[in-house]
């Protein structure tokens, strides 16, 4: 589908639906994204036509600290048309809006995250408060991302409570709380999992997250381009070529920039290092949290060789410091691209010898068949992203759904599973590996010559950048001012995405199946707590 | 499950070398820009560019503050005269003050050294990074380094990221419950400066509630450079081999 195609399709299935029911809602559209303004009064049932009834997936919520108004702005997207931003406009000194998330399930964390940071109500949400900020430790006053707060001013904090306890909401005789984390096990990012048992069986699991919460958003603030883009880059390393790129394309975006061929094709040559190495590395996870010693050895050695691939051709083994605006901070040699790509192939070899065996490991299959199984529906309400959706049955692919940078060009499917469950996820991301081989192979077949850069005027505004990170959709949401420095950097995460979805899987299953469970999620704490 | 036995048994033994012989295979380190000479103005140009500060310009002398260096590599591309650069990976600093000053742990460690590893923040690279210690090509429990999960059977605390407000408490009970002798090694940049996400109100500029005995500077370091920092803690190994790059900043202060 065309773009223009795209704006057509979204226009009038938008306007069909809402403008018949909410004739003051103001609906326009550049060609990229169709922009919904509409008052707070109709924001419920925008939402609830567009993800309900014309199919839209809820990609994230920005909030913005205006001079006299919050702008709140809602971002859905689909694959058959073009994105859909929802905005709507709450006038000081109010600070209450509607919650949508009764209506679109998938919103609840960020309307949490939105009530913590920004200290607005979300009016209707079920449950506000201790989120990001922690109640033993910050006072419910601090708010960080409105503007009136000063960074660099320490905020007043509690002594820790040693007596803190989480809300208890299991009320069964027998019933007790398993703390796990937030330092658990032997080398994991930290977070605390509080597990409701009357036993042997998990019935309810409450993932308390931000004990890495860095406020990335707020330190972009003030920043010039190039040192929001290290922020940007760092803030979650496992998908740092990813999170730099879409923030990267809002940028260009902004500035109307258009990179070269050569440097297109590199990016898409680099996303799809970082997305195999990725991967393989969840599949180490997976085996090792089912003690398959020899597997996870297997799969750590055809991992450090993709890192070593990796720091080879760019200097650095996480590809730090490559995308800038406008291109590539470096061009790469056409020659060691295409041997990298042989490389990869061997990999892939090994990687493949691996699958065979595990489909044929009893003892493996008995620990991961049919545990932390999401059923297609939930994982819809709420709005699973990358290869765990993709596990539930749920195809979204930014690079499909949205293509950008030349994905258009060439040729992949999408890997998709029906069952959901924790094996699903592990052919998933076999599949997907392979698929991200041949997309190496075809990019560095193609590389053709050319600079790989193009100088990036800084120019005032906003738009969305995203692209298909490993983990699933990341959207970017880049507001650069007349000074040419960001306003607000607003990145929405797949993995602050799936989190809010892994009790889904974890639920009704026994202790020793919550590690493995985890590992097929193979979440990173970095990226949501940002 | 003797298919899994054979496999491990065919596959070659990759494991490096090191510390006997320095490991040169490509890729299994980023480096890091080492002292370098250059024209005045050139040299005051290239400290600018670094986003962290972690080049000073001294007349035509570069010099390097490895704890802030973020691998950004704007001190080598698109500059006319890059700033030389360091390929290797022993750059492990032992921290010490005139009222704490730096003492490895006791012979006894030598064979055996338990290591808790906690997380204040990091961005995942600096963990994963400790974990291939565990694979095959590291292996570091041929150099009798554990990891435990808990903090009352450590020996060594390894910590990474900048240390969040959130993680503070935790991670200072961590330290109190580990039995002495007990040391602290600091590993990455966030862990050491707080790289680019410091000093804010969410988090400080490193870990500086705890004594760190050994800094191990890297955006993530290398899984090299993290052992070379373990060896360190343990008595094992020398602070930093010539050509290091830090024995050049040691001798310019």
């Amino acid at each position: 589908m065309s773009p223009v195609d795209r704006a057509g399709a979204s226009r009038t299935g938008i306007d069909a639906l809402v403008r018949a029911e909410w004739p003051d809602v103001a609906i326009s559209s550049d060609g990229r994204a169709a922009t919904i303004a509409c008052p707070p009064e109709a924001l419920r049932g925008v939402c609830r036509r567009l993800f309900s009834d014309l199919g839209y997936a809820f990609g994230g919520l920005v909030v913005e600290d205006a001079q006299a108004v919050w702008s709140l702005r809602y971002l859905f997207y689909s694959p058959l048309a073009e994105l859909a931003h929802v905005v709507t406009e709450c006038v000081k000194p109010s600070e209450t809006v509607p919650s949508i998330s009764v209506e679109v399930h998938a919103a609840d964390w960020h309307e949490r995250e939105a009530e913590d940071l920004f200290g607005l109500g979300f009016e209707g949400h079920p449950r506000l408060g201790d989120f990001v900020l922690h109640n033993d430790v910050w006072p419910e006053s601090v708010a960080p991302m409105r503007r009136s707060f000063d960074p660099a001013v320490r905020a007043p904090l509690h002594r820790p409570d040693p007596n803190w306890a989480p809300l208890r909401l299991v009320d069964e005789p027998g019933a007790f709380l398993m703390p796990v984390g937030p330092i658990y096990s032997d080398i994991t990012e930290s977070a605390l999992f509080l597990l409701e048992t009357v036993g042997e069986d998990v019935i309810r699991v409450f993932p308390r997250l931000f004990y890495k919460y860095r406020a990335v958003e707020k330190n972009a603030e003030g920043r010039s381009v190039d040192d929001g883009l290290l922020v940007a880059e760092r803030f979650a390393a496992t998908s740092a070529f990813a999170h730099s790129l879409a923030f990267c394309h809002a940028v260009e975006q902004i500035g109307g920039i258009a990179v070269p061929p050569r440097g297109r094709t590199l990016r898409i040559f680099l996303a799809e290092l970082e997305r195999l190495r990725h991967h393989v590395a969840a599949i180490e996870g997976i085996c090792a949290s089912t003690a398959l010693a020899v597997a996870a050895s297997q799969a750590a050695i055809l991992e450090e060789q993709l890192l070593r691939l990796s720091g080879a051709l760019t200097g650095h083994r996480y590809l730090f410091g490559l995308n800038v605006p406008g291109g590539l901070a470096r061009d790469l040699e056409t020659a060691a691209c295409r041997e990298t790509a042989a490389s990869v192939g061997t990999v892939l070899h090994g990687l493949s010898r691996l699958r065979e065996m595990l489909r044929f490991s009893s003892s493996f299959l008995d620990r991961i068949e049919g545990v932390g199984a999401i059923a297609e529906q939930a994982a819809l309400t709420h709005g699973l992203v990358g290869p765990i959706a993709r596990a539930s049955n749920v195809a979204r692919d930014l690079r499909r759904a949205q293509p950008y940078g030349g994905y258009e060009q060439f040729e992949f499917q999408v890997p998709r599973e029906t069952t959901g469950d924790g094996y699903a996820r592990l052919l998933v991301l076999f599949a997907e590996a392979e698929q991200s081989t041949g997309l190496l192979r075809q990019s560095a077949d193609r590389l053709s010559e050319g600079p790989v850069h193009v100088p990036a005027p800084i120019r005032a505004g906003a738009a969305f950048g995203w692209c298909e990170a490993p983990l699933g959709a990341a959207f970017h949401w880049v507001r650069i001012g007349a000074d040419g420095r960001i306003e607000r950097f607003r990145p929405i995460t797949p993995s602050f995405v799936n989190w809010h979805g892994f009790h889904l899987a974890a639920e009704n299953f026994a202790f020793q199946d919550f590690p493995i469970i985890l590992a097929t999620f193979g979440l990173s704490v970095a990226e949501c707590d940002r | 499950m003797s298919n899994w036995v054979i496999r491990g048994l065919r596959t070659p033994v990759p494991t490096t070398r090191f510390p006997a012989a320095p490991e040169r295979a490509r890729g299994a380190s980023p480096g890091m820009p080492r002292a370098t000479v250059l024209p005045e103005e050139v040299a005051a140009d290239l400290a600018r560019r670094c986003p962290t500060g972690a080049l000073a310009a001294h007349g035509e002398r570069v010099v390097v503050d490895p704890a802030r260096c973020v691998h950004s590599f704007r001190c080598v591309r698109g500059v006319a005269s890059p700033m030389d650069w360091n390929h290797g990976n022993e750059w492990a600093a032992p921290r010490g003050t005139d009222a704490r000053p730096f003492g490895p742990l006791g012979a006894a460690f030598r064979g055996s050294a338990h290591i808790l590893v906690v997380d204040a923040g990091d961005c995942g690279a600096c963990l994963a990074e400790v974990k291939h210690l565990n694979n095959p090509y590291y292996n570091m429990h041929r150099l009798g380094f554990f990891v435990t999960p808990t903090p009352r059977n450590a020996d060594i605390l390894l910590v990474v990221g900048s240390g969040t407000v959130n993680m503070r408490w935790a991670l200072r009970k961590a330290y109190e419950a580990m039995p002495a002798p007990k040391r602290v090694v600091a590993v990455g940049t966030c862990a050491l400066t707080g790289s680019v996400f410091a000093p804010s109100f969410a988090s400080d500029a490193g870990i500086h509630d705890l004594p760190v005995d050994v800094a191990v500077p890297g955006s993530p370091p290398p899984p090299l450079a993290i052992l070379h920092g373990l060896l360190l803690v343990t008595g094992r190994a020398p602070a930093a081999r010539s050509g290091s790059g830090l024995v050049d900043t040691a001798k310019a202060d």
